[in-house]
């Protein structure tokens, strides 16, 4: 076990388990866990260690919100938002001063990041806007109507997404670093929603001005076929697929305490087996898809080819469709004691929580996207391609 | 001008993706810049397949191979298109 994954572990134990019940009841910030992992110092991570980060990998991150989505959904979801603007605020943003500085200020403040991409009137079509960014002296301002802004009010900055200018395409988009003292929320909207209760995503009106060397200089296109999508896919489906390694685990102990309890095999066990190997599958999945973009990471050309792109949606939509499922599969085999609300073998917080991954920019949205790939892409992947 | 920019321009023109005048645009203005989305790209892609009957293989399906003009008019060379097709 990496020492992230170790430390990682210590505060799902420690801290996020204890509150977990709490934060999903009364939807509400997972205060204490993100206290304990700033402690740890994880929120800084992926930064360079002469920032005062750690230089950690995107696999690390991912198996940080493996472990942390094992015990609290909420804290994995809220660590992986972050880790995804931190990554593009590293991948993209060391080349500048201003910038450069947000970074180091991560590291050592273990700052939260958070991100408005969804706007009122494009939804979850992420790479366009309407609003647009409004230079003026050495100064922008942005407003934008975000319909969604996870844990917008406990952030300390917000990655933002607008038109380059107000008079660009809806597609030439910027994305603006912005820090709670360059903007305030109004609050437009709550978050009473079925799971991910945690995750506080509230709708507000952001309105922002900061200096213009916190607009990253690469055009969002790039960072978004080099940096967001992949490290979104991969780091959400990281957290699912904690969510799934729990409810497997409840499972697991719920058929070996009945089998200690008739001295022989449940009838349940043989669903357990397969249970087993569909999380095997998951897995397999997540570890092919993180390996493939660490073969890429580097090569702009690789990360902006469609093929890759197909296989980081494909990971979004199979990952957040299986986890539903094998959550059920989990369900049937605990029976009524897994329906309970209580008890070491709930999941009812696990199956509620999950059903948000469909829908976290929509599965029809991104199969549609790849489908219009694929009235071009013709090779078929070899084995290990 | 190349002839076979000019062929390119004509289906951008059909196509209607751009924002801007395809009078004024330079062959390496970037093509993104002027409107075109990464859903109109790939309506691009399969125009331009239609008309120089070609099959981009998949090494040149990345954003820069469609980022101009004078991108895609080489991408095109390189698949050996000389003769323009109506
Ligand atoms: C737990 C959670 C946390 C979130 N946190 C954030 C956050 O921090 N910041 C942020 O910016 N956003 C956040 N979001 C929003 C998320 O990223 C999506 O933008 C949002 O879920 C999309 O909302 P929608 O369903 O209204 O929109 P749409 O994606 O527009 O979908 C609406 C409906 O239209 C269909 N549809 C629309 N267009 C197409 C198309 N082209 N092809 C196929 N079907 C289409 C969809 O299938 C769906 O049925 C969060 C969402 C969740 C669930």
């Amino acid at each position: 076990m990496s020492n992230f994954v170790e430390r990682a572990h210590r505060v799902g134990r420690e801290v996020a388990s204890r509150h977990v019940d709490s934060v999903d009841r009364d939807a509400r910030f997972p205060r204490e866990s993100f206290d304990a992992l700033r402690d740890e110092r994880l929120l800084g991570m992926l930064m360079p260690r002469e920032l005062g980060g750690e230089s950690a990998t995107i696999g690390d991150a991912v198996a940080v919100a493996h472990a942390l989505g094992q015990y609290c959904s909420a804290t994995g979801m809220i660590f992986a938002m972050h880790q995804i603007q931190a990554a593009c605020l590293m991948r993209h943003g060391l080349s500048s001063e201003g910038l450069r500085s947000v970074a180091s200020r991560v590291a050592r403040d273990q700052l939260l990041l958070a991100s408005a991409t969804t706007e009122t009137g494009v939804g979850g079509n992420v790479r366009e806007s309407i609003c647009a960014v409004q230079a003026k002296d050495h100064r922008f301002t942005i407003e934008k109507q975000a319909s969604v802004i996870s844990y917008g009010s406990h952030a300390d900055g917000i990655l933002a997404t607008a038109r380059r200018s107000p008079d660009a395409a809806a597609s030439d988009q910027a994305l603006a670093v912005l820090l709670a003292e360059d903007y305030t929320l109004e609050q437009t909207s709550g978050w009473d929603t079925l799971g991910m209760r945690g995750t506080c995503s509230n709708g507000y009106v952001l309105r922002a001005e900061a200096p213009l060397d916190r607009l990253l200089p690469l055009p969002y296109a790039d960072i978004s076929a080099r940096t967001m999508l992949p490290i979104t896919h991969l780091t959400w489906a990281g957290t699912w697929v904690g969510i799934v390694t729990d409810a497997v685990a409840r499972a697991r102990a719920y058929v070996r305490a009945e089998a200690r309890k008739r001295g022989s095999a449940p009838p349940a066990a043989i669903r357990l087996a397969a249970l087993v190997a569909g999380l095997e599958a998951m897995q397999g999945h997540l570890e092919a898809a993180l390996a493939r973009f660490e073969r890429a990471s580097d090569s702009p050309d690789k990360l902006t080819a469609m093929s890759f792109a197909v296989a980081m949606n494909a990971l979004k939509t199979s990952t957040s469709t299986r986890a539903v499922e094998l959550i059920n599969e989990a369900m049937l085999i605990c029976g009524i004691n897994g329906y309970r609300n209580t008890g070491p073998y709930s999941l009812s917080r696990h199956l509620r929580d999950a059903y948000s991954a469909a829908i976290m920019v929509n599965n029809d949205r991104i199969m549609g996207n790849t489908s219009n790939y694929l009235l071009v892409l013709k090779d078929i992947p070899e084995l290990n391609a | 001008m190349s002839s076979l920019s000019n062929q390119v321009r004509e289906i951008l023109a059909q196509g209607q993706w751009l924002k801007r005048d395809l009078e004024t645009l330079r062959d390496d203005a970037d093509l993104y810049d002027a409107g075109l989305s990464s859903h109109d790209s790939v309506n691009l892609m399969l125009a331009l397949e239609e008309a120089f009957d070609v099959e981009f293989p998949d090494a040149l399906l990345k954003r820069r191979t469609f980022e101009s003009i004078q991108a895609i008019s080489s991408a095109l060379s390189q698949l050996k298109i000389d003769a323009p097709v109506p």
